[in-house]
C-alpha cells in the first residue's frame, strides 16, 4: 500500500440538504466503483444503525474507500466521507469537510436550493474545498435542472452549466459523477516525509479493538508501532494497526500516509480522549503546531432523564456508559429530583441528538423513561462575582443572588417562498426572534435571517415553521454566542407542592402566557383524585396562573354478579395498571408524561 | 352440606333496551321452546356433579323470563327441583318485565314454587322508559305490582335506575316516592352505566344529555337517605332491602370464602359459574349451546382455576361492595393468614384517606369510600 500515488487519492464529501438523496448517491458510488455488487448492497450502506435507515438521516460520519479505474486507464482511490447532515451535528461536518480536498454538492432538480444547502455550502467553501454541483432526482417529472443550475450560480456563484445531471435512485449519470470526481477535485497535499500531523474526524469504540481513530493523515505517515500523541487532550498511545475503510469493515495496510484517510488503532480506552477535531501527532517527531479548528464540543441542550421503574437507575447509567462509548458529545452526570427519584441530566448537542439517545436507550436497552422538559444552558452572573452555567433550573439560585443572566442566542436563516414570509416573521417575532434581514434568491424564494434565542427553537420550532409554511420553509442555525435577558425562573406547584422536575426557565415576557398554557395542559393531564388538586405556576413564589382537577365524585361499579365478575376484575386491574405508570409527588399521582408537557404547548395552534 | 345458588338465564326478550349489554334477543315461540328443552338437558346432565350440594336459591334471569310461556318456566324450575337438593326455605326467584305478565301467570309461578319477584321498573316517569326502549308504562308496572300481591308474592324487588338521559332530580325523587308508597320488600337502584356497544353508546348524542356530575351525586344521596328513612337498608353498593329481605341469591356472589358459602353455577346461554376456585362460562353460541347441551363440559369457555391471591383479591373486592364489609376473622379462617398480612398497607392507605373503616373485626367502605370504590378496590388488584 506504500506504494501509492498521492496524485491518484480523492478526498470528498457529498453536502445536501435533506432529503436530497445524499446517502442514495454515496451508495451508487460504492456500488459502481465495484467494491460491492448491487446484490450486496443494502439499501444506503452507509447508514449503520438501524435508527438511521429509518429516519433517513445520517447520524455519525461514516467513511469508504473504493477504487475507480478512470477513463484515463488510470486507478483512483476514492475515499468518500459521509457527513451528517442536521445542524445538531455541524461540528462533526466541519472536522469531516476538513478532512476532504472537495465536495460534490447534491441539488434536488425539482427543489432546487434549500437552507441547509446553503449551510452546508458554505461551511465546505469555509474550508477550502472545491465543490461541484450535482443535479438529482432528474427523473421526477417536476424535475426543471435548467432552472437550478441557473440557481446554483446565481446563489451560490459556482459553476453549474456542466453539473452532472443524475438520479441516484435508478442510477443515471453516475459515470458522469465518478469522472467529475477524478477531474474536479484535487489530490491531496502534504509529504510523508514531513511530521506526523493527522485531522481526528470521528472515533467509534468497538469492544475488541477498543477505540478506533478515524483520521486524515495531513503530512507525515504512520504505522504499527508508531507513539502517538493526541495534541489537545495530551493521551499518548502507541499505534496497534492501522488500515482504510471498506463497507462495513476496517481493512489493515502498512501505513498511512500524507494524503491518505484511514484509522488507527492504539490500545486507547476512551473516546474522550479521541476528540473529534483533535491532532494526532508522533510522540517522538511531533509537528509545530496542531491543525486549526479543534474544540471542545459542547452539549446545547440539557434535560432530565429518569428511569420510569425506578429500580432500574443502574441499566439505565450502564446504558448511558456504553452509548458514550460511541458517542463523545452525549454528556450525563447523576441528579435527583423529588419528583422523579434518582436520574441523569444528560447534555446533548440538539433536540435531534436527544431524541435520537433517547429512542436508543429505549430500544436497544429496553428502558422506559421519564425525560425532563429540554432547557439549554443559561449563564447566571451572581451578585457576588460568580458564574453559574445552569443546566437544571432547580438549581437556579435565589432571585436576590442573581444580578442578572445570559441566554445562548442563535443566527437562524430560513428559507421560505415569498407567500408564506409574513406567518414565519410573525413565528420569529412570537420566538422573541431579531429580524436581521431578508435576500430574495429568487423571484418567489426568499432567505429570512434572524437571531433567535436558542430556548425558543429547541423544542418545536421546527414544527411550527413547517405547519406555518405547508412543509415549505427549510432552517438552519448556528450558535452565535450568548446575551443578557430578563429571564425567570417559572414553578409549577401542585397541590400546593413545588415539583421540581417541571419547573423551567422561560423570559419573563412570556411567563404568564406559558405558565397558564402549563397549568391547562397539567389539568388534562393529571387525572382526578380524592381531592381536588390546584394546579398553580409561580413565578418567585408569586402565582401567576392557577387551574383546579376537580375532585374525583364518583368511580363506582353500579353492578356486579355472577357474569360481571371477571369483565369487572380486568377493568380494575387496568385502572390499577395505570397507576403503576405514574409518579407519586406529595399525594398526587403524576402521569409520566405529564413531566414533557411542556413540549406540548404550541400544539393546541 | 355445601351450598350452591343456582342461575339459570334465559336469553329471550319482546325487545331490547337501548342501554342492554346482557346477552338477549327476542325469539319465535319454536325457538323459546327448543332453549328451554335444552336447558333442561344441561341442567340433567349437571346435577351429578352438585350432589354433594344444597341448592339454597335459584335465579331466573335475563333476558326477559317472563316472556316465557308460564309452563315452560315451571317445567325448567320442576328439572331443578327433581335433580338437585333444593333447600326447603330456598330462595327461587323470577325476573320480570311489567309488560309480560297476567294475575292468571303470577298466580301459576307461585303455585310452581317461585317465592320472589324481581320487576325490572327502571322508572316512573313514562317519558323516561320510552328513551330507554322500554316496552311498558309506569300503568302497566302498577297493574303487575298489585297481581303480584293478589297472587301472594311477599318477597318483591323494583329494579330502579338513576342518571338516565334527560332525567332530573325531581323526576328521579318521584320514581322513588311512587316506589315506596308500594312498599316493596327490596329496591336495587342502579346508576346507570353506558356500556360500549348498546344503541344509547353509539348514538349518544341523540339522546337529550346525562345529569351533570352534581345532579348524579345528589340522586345518589337522596337513594339512601330517602330509603333509609323509609326503613330500607343499604345492604350492597347498589341494593335496599328491609329487614330479613336481603337478595339472598346475590350475596352469593359477593362472598367468597370456606367452601360452603359462595358457590354458583349458571345453566343457560352465556351464564357464569364459581365453584370453588373454578370458574367458567357457557357459549354465547346458540347453535353450540343447542348441539352439546347433553354435555356441557363441550361448550364451556374462560375456564380458570383461582390461585388462592385471586380469591383474596375477590374475596376483598366483591366482600367489600357489602356495607357489612369484610370480616378480617372469615378472611384468616378461609386463607390460613392474616387480612393484615396480606393489605396491612393498603387497608391503611385508604382508612387514612377516608375511604375505608374498621369495627368489630370488620372492615368496609365508608360513604365516600362508596363514591370512588372502584379507586379503592382496584388497590387490592395483585398486578
Amino acid at each position: 500500500m506504500s506504494n501509492i500515488d498521492q496524485s491518484r487519492i480523492r478526498n470528498f464529501c457529498i453536502v445536501a440538504h435533506i432529503d436530497h438523496g445524499k446517502s442514495t448517491l454515496a451508495d451508487r458510488i460504492i456500488e459502481k466503483t465495484g467494491l460491492l455488487t448491487s446484490r450486496e448492497m443494502q439499501e444506503q450502506v452507509l447508514d449503520n444503525m438501524d435508527l438511521e435507515r429509518e429516519r433517513g438521516i445520517t447520524i455519525k460520519a461514516q467513511t469508504v474507500r473504493t477504487v475507480y479505474q478512470a477513463q484515463d486507464g488510470n486507478e483512483y482511490i476514492f475515499n468518500l466521507i459521509d457527513t451528517p447532515g442536521h445542524v445538531d451535528f455541524n461540528y462533526e461536518v466541519s472536522r469531516a469537510l476538513a478532512a476532504c480536498d472537495g465536495a460534490i454538492l447534491v441539488v434536488d432538480a425539482a427543489q432546487g436550493i434549500e437552507a441547509q444547502t446553503l449551510a452546508n455550502v458554505y461551511l465546505a467553501l469555509d474550508h477550502d474545498l472545491d465543490v461541484f454541483p450535482v443535479i438529482n432526482k432528474i427523473d421526477l417529472p417536476s424535475a426543471r435542472p435548467d432552472w437550478v443550475k441557473n440557481e446554483i450560480e446565481d446563489v451560490i456563484g459556482i459553476e453549474a452549466q456542466d453539473a452532472p445531471l443524475i438520479s441516484a435512485k435508478n442510477g443515471v449519470g453516475i459515470e458522469d459523477v465518478l469522472e467529475a470526481i477524478v477531474h474536479k477535485i484535487p489530490a491531496p497535499g502534504g509529504s510523508r516525509e514531513n511530521p506526523l500531523q493527522a485531522l481526528v474526524f470521528d472515533s467509534i469504540y468497538d469492544s475488541y479493538k477498543g477505540v478506533i481513530v478515524f483520521c486524515r493523515i495531513k503530512e507525515g505517515h504512520v504505522a504499527r508501532g508508531t507513539k502517538i500523541k493526541m495534541m489537545a487532550t495530551g493521551a499518548t498511545a502507541d499505534v496497534v494497526e492501522v488500515g482504510y475503510f471498506g463497507a462495513g469493515q476496517f481493512i489493515p495496510c502498512e501505513e498511512l500516509s500524507a494524503g491518505m484517510v484511514g484509522y488507527i488503532t492504539a490500545s486507547i480506552k476512551n473516546v474522550k480522549d479521541t476528540a473529534v477535531g483533535d491532532t494526532v501527532t508522533d510522540a517522538q517527531c511531533p509537528c509545530d503546531k496542531p491543525l486549526p479548528g479543534y474544540k471542545k464540543v459542547l452539549s446545547m441542550v440539557y434535560c432530565g432523564v429518569y428511569p420510569a421503574d425506578s429500580a432500574k437507575y443502574p441499566d439505565l447509567r450502564d446504558a448511558l456508559e456504553k452509548l458514550q462509548l460511541n458517542d463523545a458529545s452525549l454528556f450525563y452526570e447523576p441528579e435527583t429530583s423529588i419528583a422523579l427519584g434518582f436520574g441523569f441530566r444528560c447534555g446533548f448537542l440538539g433536540l435531534l441528538h436527544l431524541e435520537i439517545i433517547q429512542e436508543r436507550l429505549e430500544r436497544e436497552y429496553n428502558l422506559d423513561l421519564v425525560t425532563t422538559a429540554p432547557g439549554v444552558i443559561y449563564k447566571v452572573y451572581k451578585t457576588n462575582g460568580e458564574l453559574i452555567e445552569l443546566t437544571n433550573p432547580s438549581n437556579l439560585p435565589d432571585p436576590s443572588e442573581i444580578d442578572y443572566m445570559e441566554e445562548p442566542i442563535v443566527s437562524a436563516e430560513i428559507m421560505v417562498t415569498t407567500e408564506f414570509i409574513g406567518s414565519i416573521m410573525e413565528l420569529c417575532q412570537e420566538r422573541r426572534g431579531r429580524y436581521l434581514g431578508m435576500d430574495y434568491v429568487e423571484e418567489t424564494r426568499a432567505l429570512l435571517k434572524y437571531e433567535l434565542p436558542l430556548n425558543e427553537i429547541i423544542y418545536d420550532f421546527f414544527d411550527a415553521l413547517k405547519s406555518r409554511s405547508r412543509g415549505y420553509a427549510s432552517f438552519d442555525y448556528d450558535i452565535k454566542g450568548y446575551e443578557q435577558a430578563p429571564l425567570v425562573k417559572l414553578d409549577i406547584l401542585i397541590n400546593k407542592e413545588e415539583v421540581d422536575a417541571l419547573s423551567f426557565i422561560v423570559h419573563k415576557d412570556s411567563a404568564y402566557e406559558r405558565g397558564r398554557k402549563m397549568c391547562e395542559k397539567l389539568k388534562d393531564e393529571i387525572p382526578r383524585h380524592l381531592f381536588e388538586i390546584p394546579i398553580q405556576a409561580a413565578v418567585g413564589g408569586k402565582v401567576i396562573a392557577r387551574e383546579t382537577v376537580k375532585a374525583m365524585r364518583k368511580d363506582v361499579l353500579a353492578k356486579c354478579y355472577g357474569g360481571d365478575i371477571t369483565r369487572k376484575k380486568k377493568l380494575l386491574e387496568k385502572q390499577k395498571e395505570g397507576k403503576k405508570r405514574m409518579r407519586q409527588v406529595g399525594n398526587v399521582e403524576i402521569p409520566q408524561k405529564a413531566f414533557m408537557s411542556v413540549l406540548k404547548l404550541d400544539s393546541g395552534k | 352440606m355445601k351450598q350452591l345458588g343456582i342461575y339459570i338465564h334465559i336469553p329471550f326478550c319482546i325487545k331490547k333496551c337501548v342501554y342492554c349489554d346482557f346477552l338477549s334477543f327476542p325469539a319465535d315461540d319454536a325457538a323459546k321452546r327448543a332453549y328451554m328443552a335444552a336447558l333442561n338437558e344441561e341442567i340433567k346432565a349437571m346435577a351429578q356433579a352438585y350432589r354433594a350440594y344444597e341448592v339454597q336459591t335459584v335465579f331466573f334471569g335475563g333476558g326477559t323470563p317472563s316472556c316465557m310461556e308460564k309452563e315452560l318456566i315451571k317445567d325448567c324450575l320442576m328439572t331443578v327441583q327433581m335433580h338437585f337438593h333444593v333447600a326447603d326455605n330456598a330462595e327461587i326467584s323470577l325476573e320480570l318485565n311489567p309488560k309480560t305478565a297476567t294475575l292468571e301467570k303470577m298466580i301459576f309461578l307461585k303455585e310452581a314454587g317461585f317465592n320472589r319477584l324481581s320487576i325490572g321498573l327502571q322508572s316512573a316517569d313514562d317519558n323516561e322508559l320510552k328513551l330507554l326502549g322500554r316496552i311498558h308504562t309506569y300503568a302497566d308496572f302498577l297493574d303487575v305490582y298489585a297481581w303480584a300481591r293478589q297472587a301472594g308474592f311477599q318477597n318483591i324487588n323494583v329494579d330502579l335506575m338513576s342518571a338516565l338521559p334527560g332525567q332530573s332530580l325531581e323526576t328521579w325523587q318521584k320514581t322513588l316516592h311512587s316506589v315506596l308508597e308500594l312498599e316493596p320488600e327490596h329496591i336495587s337502584a342502579y346508576s346507570l352505566i353506558v356500556e360500549e356497544r348498546t344503541p344509547l353508546f353509539d348514538h349518544f348524542s341523540q339522546y337529550p344529555s346525562l345529569p351533570d356530575e352534581e345532579t348524579d351525586r345528589l340522586m345518589y344521596h337522596e337513594t339512601k337517605q330517602l330509603l333509609a328513612a323509609h326503613g330500607y337498608t343499604r345492604y350492597e353498593i347498589s341494593n335496599y332491602a328491609k329487614k330479613g329481605f336481603e337478595s339472598r341469591h346475590n350475596q352469593i356472589y359477593w362472598q367468597r370464602g370456606c367452601d360452603h358459602i359462595g358457590n354458583y353455577v349458571g345453566f343457560g346461554l352465556g351464564a357464569s359459574s364459581t365453584v370453588q376456585n373454578y370458574r367458567y362460562k357457557n357459549t354465547d353460541s346458540l347453535s353450540e349451546y343447542m348441539t352439546f347441551c347433553k354435555t356441557p363440559e363441550a361448550f364451556r369457555y374462560e375456564a380458570q382455576y383461582l390461585s388462592e391471591l385471586e380469591l383474596m383479591e375477590e374475596f376483598m373486592i366483591l366482600g367489600l361492595r357489602r356495607m357489612e364489609g369484610i370480616s378480617s376473622s372469615e378472611f384468616e379462617r378461609t386463607f390460613g393468614v392474616s387480612l393484615c398480612s396480606v393489605y396491612k398497607e393498603t387497608l391503611d392507605k385508604w382508612q387514612a384517606a377516608g375511604c375505608l373503616a374498621k369495627q368489630d373485626g370488620f372492615w368496609f367502605l365508608t360513604e365516600q369510600g362508596i363514591d370512588v370504590s372502584n379507586t379503592v378496590l382496584a388497590d387490592f388488584m395483585k398486578i
